[in-house]
């Protein structure tokens, strides 16, 4: 197969054999067992984590475009699929933003970006989740239950559960599967949490057009709330109306606290990019850009022992579909960043968008697996040991990617 | 099929089959009894007491005795509607109670809002009329509802004694919306008369156990005539007067037409009017042929007609998604119904809640119920397929362009939420 670009990384080194477990004896000395905290109106209880190390899961539910979002601009074929799309090139006013001279990530992405200069992050191409279904759904099931079918729970409960002490939290209205299972898992959304994003008050606005009473109601009340009908119509960017930011800077808040929670979940939407994509995904990928930037704000010193990884349930298409947007695809990008990440790389093993590259002519082909990748951070910066991780993923499949954590 | 759920029921549950026959499914849960067991059926008596005790201790306001038993009748009524295996019967419950009014508004009326429910409305509501109207008029949550525990005759005993006199609310109110309605073409005369022939329906705090009390000594001595009906002075003229107000053709009119625009169309069809109140009329007042004779229209058979207000569509929602629901304080049922515009047994004027669609379609009413919709997708259960749910909630009544924008939502979350604010979901 021809590879253009960097060579793939696929570190080999041993993960960091510091433990910063003097904070440790002396934290559990002075606050002993439990600890409560409250942030807004919200009061929880928990047990003092064993652990200093924070891990912070980021579902991107709607299946992000990884080519959109991670632009592997050195790869030929890649003007002709989607030059409608492509952002103006590296270094130009409003270009991608480079990523070591293949890939280039949106320009969206600057805090990332950051980050990525940084050493901090690290992202990883053309990489799938268990099953190759491209209904949304049933995806999801399985992104979160960490096998090719859905499990009655989330590989990160039995994670949390192979940690002892382990104390977790689902950052939002509702516990995902991600988080369901046997070991105790918190809940916390700040009041008012919910807010739709303006592309789902679109479809609703649309849904309800031809009902005469419903139809003008809806338009009228979505006017006075101050989206525009160019946002509605997708041909601009919505009012910034997502809560991610607000709910990543409370996580890392949460996860800060000495006798917070060290593990947290939060999900972030808006990828469905069917229609005039190109106006959408700049839109979720500066909320969840804004939101990444937030939650090392709120983790403030404990950055430097956070890994956070973002995934999503499946790439789209590599063409465009008629309402330049994408459909349902396979292989997207995952994102791993944080203090603790050893990061400022791209790890891919490149599968091509030429002739004969495409899954079934239409995606990404998947050359990773999404849990080798999450195995590696369980064991590298969370301590799983090896037998823990054959449970919390029963499928097996890939082993986990060595060298994530910073030595 | 759905719509007969949807239409005179509450919204399907989709664990349940349809009803085969529809038509069947709905006379048949007027025929039977009433399956509705409350844990703690509420009292009058019980009521009076709390409010009793409230005005000795002076609890703060939010904290009293009546407030929480307000809260707990609320919240038996609402899962009764969530669970009952006989929705028609309970909408016809909820609409008789809509009908005479009792509301918030007067605090007092507070502990006695679950009572007034079980003792007067429900079970009458396959009854007579004239039974639930005077059950209404005795009770003692309408007679401090509309003031009728303040009305004295100035030529009573206490009257005379202390210059007291009528006051005419509830008179007015029972001609006006509970019976024979403005058509009927009664005067200021007839008002004054009938609150006069009202007098002395009071209650009695001090007595145990406290309840509907005639005080004969506020009764006005004199015989009166309403709409050229003469009425003996004593309670007993009093109870012959509803009865001759419930038979009255323009009564018959007046609740066909509330009947009808609440099952069929904002605008009813007159000539199902006129065949609901033909019903009522041959029928001495049976309630239940009247709800019979609606299921029989052919007009109400039209799917969509009607939009769910904002306790139908609570009510539809939480029984099609059944979702956990958060410990709240106030509770979230109640706090959700506020939030959507109609807090539960608080209609701002005796006339209760509107019936027509364009009252409750204004854009930041409709934006609230999307809103709530988006709260409530998210805690939904979710192993859900939403498309399979929104067939099962929907049936027939989906639009294809609502499952697509289902089928291809970004997460659970949207897709039910989708569902929620369609306008297939939101009428009824």
């Amino acid at each position: 197969m021809p590879h253009p670009g960097p060579p793939p990384h696929r570190t080999a080194g041993s993960p960091a054999a510091g433990n910063p477990s003097g904070h440790l004896t002396r934290r559990s000395a002075l606050f002993g067992l439990a600890a409560a905290f409250t942030l807004g109106r919200a009061s929880l209880a928990f047990a003092d984590a064993p652990t200093e190390h924070r891990f912070v899961v980021i579902l991107l539910r709607g299946a992000l475009d990884g080519l959109g979002a991670v632009v592997p601009y050195g790869d030929p074929s890649l003007a002709g699929l989607r030059g409608a799309l492509l952002p103006p090139a590296p270094g130009q006013d409003g270009g991608m933003l480079e990523l070591g001279g293949f890939y280039g990530l949106h320009p969206a992405l600057g805090s990332l970006h950051a980050m990525y200069r940084d050493g901090e992050a690290l992202v990883a191409h053309a990489v799938a989740g268990p099953t190759r279904e491209r209904s949304h759904f049933e995806a999801q099931d399985c992104l979160e239950s960490g096998a090719d079918h859905r499990l009655a729970s989330g590989w990160l409960n039995r994670a949390v559960a192979a940690i002892p002490g382990g104390k977790a939290l689902a950052v939002g209205v509702s516990v995902p599967l991600l988080l369901r299972g046997p070991a105790a898992v918190g809940n916390w959304a700040p009041h008012g949490a919910a807010a739709l994003d303006s592309d789902l008050y679109a479809r609703i606005a649309a849904l309800n057009a031809g009902d005469d009473l419903l139809g003008p109601a809806v338009a009228a009340g979505l006017r006075e709330r101050g989206f525009s009908a160019a946002a509605m119509a997708g041909d601009e960017a919505g009012r910034n109306r997502s809560a991610f930011p607000a709910l990543a800077r409370a996580a890392g808040e949460l996860l800060r606290a000495p006798d917070g929670p060290r593990i947290a979940a939060l999900e972030i939407g808006g990828w469905d990019t069917h229609s005039a994509q190109g106006v959408r995904l700049a839109g979720a990928l500066r909320q969840f850009d804004t939101g990444l930037a937030a939650l090392r704000t709120g983790l403030g010193e404990a950055w430097r022992q956070t890994v956070v990884i973002a995934m999503t349930e499946f790439g789209r298409t590599v063409r465009l579909n008629g309402t330049g947007g994408t459909d349902h695809g396979t292989a997207s990008v995952a994102f791993l960043a944080g203090g603790a990440v050893a990061g400022g790389r791209v790890l891919a093993d490149w599968p091509g968008l030429g002739p004969g590259r495409l899954l079934e002519d239409r995606d990404l082909q998947p050359t990773a697996d999404l849990r080798a990748l999450v195995k590696g951070v369980l064991a590298q910066h969370l301590g799983v040991p090896g037998p823990a991780l054959a449970a919390i993923f029963p499928d097996g499949g890939a082993a986990a990617v060595a060298g994530l954590v910073r030595a | 099929m759905a719509h007969a759920t949807v239409r005179f029921g509450l919204g399907h549950r989709p664990g349940e089959s349809p009803p085969e026959d529809p038509r069947a499914w709905l006379l048949a849960q007027l025929r039977n009894p009433d399956p509705t067991r409350l844990p703690e059926p509420p009292s009058a008596a019980a009521g009076l007491m709390a409010l009793r005790d409230d005005r000795q201790t002076r609890p703060k306001p939010g904290e009293s005795r009546s407030r929480a038993m307000f809260r707990r009748d609320a919240l038996a009524q609402l899962g009764n509607a969530l669970a009952t295996p006989a929705p028609f019967r309970e909408r016809l419950v909820w609409f008789w109670t809509n009908h005479f009014t009792v509301s918030l508004r007067r605090p007092q009326c507070a502990a006695l809002m679950g009572a007034f429910v079980e003792e007067a409305i429900r079970p009458h509501v396959t009854g007579r009329f004239a039974d639930m109207l005077l059950a209404v008029m005795r009770h003692p949550a309408m007679l401090l509802y509309l003031d009728n525990v303040r009305s004295v005759a100035p030529d009573s005993p206490v009257g005379r004694r202390d210059k007291r006199g009528l006051n005419e609310n509830l008179a007015r109110e029972c001609l006006e919306l509970h019976t024979v309605s403005p058509d009927a073409g009664y005067t200021q005369e007839d008002v004054t008369s009938f609150a006069r022939i009202l007098t002395g329906w009071s209650i009695d705090l001090r007595a145990d156990p406290p309840g509907f009390r005639f005080r004969p000594f506020t009764h006005d001595p004199g015989d009166q005539v309403v709409m050229g009906q003469s009425f003996p002075a004593g309670e007993a003229g009093g109870v012959a007067a509803l009865g001759f107000l419930a038979a009255h053709p323009a009564t018959h009119r007046h609740l066909a037409t509330r009947l009808v625009r609440h099952f069929v169309a904002d605008d009813p069809p007159q000539d199902a009017v006129a065949q609901v109140a033909a019903v009522l009329r041959d029928t001495g007042g049976d309630l239940g042929a009247a709800a019979a004779a609606v299921v029989a229209l052919h007009a109400a058979w039209q799917p969509q007609a009607k939009l769910r207000t904002p306790l139908d569509f609570l009510v539809a929602t939480l029984r099609a998604l059944d979702p956990p629901q958060p410990q709240t304080d106030p509770p979230y049922l109640i706090a959700s119904l506020a939030l959507l515009g109609q807090p539960i047994w608080t209609a701002p004027q005796p006339n209760g809640w509107p019936d027509r669609a364009s009252e409750w379609a204004g854009p930041e009413a409709l934006m609230r119920r999307i809103d709530w919709s988006y709260a409530v997708a998210g805690r939904a259960a979710a192993t859900a397929d939403p498309a399979s749910l929104a067939d099962a909630t929907l049936g027939p009544l989906l639009r294809p362009a609502t499952l697509t924008a289902i089928r291809r939502a970004g997460s659970r979350r949207d897709a039910m939420t989708l569902l929620l604010t369609s306008p297939e979901f939101q009428r009824r």
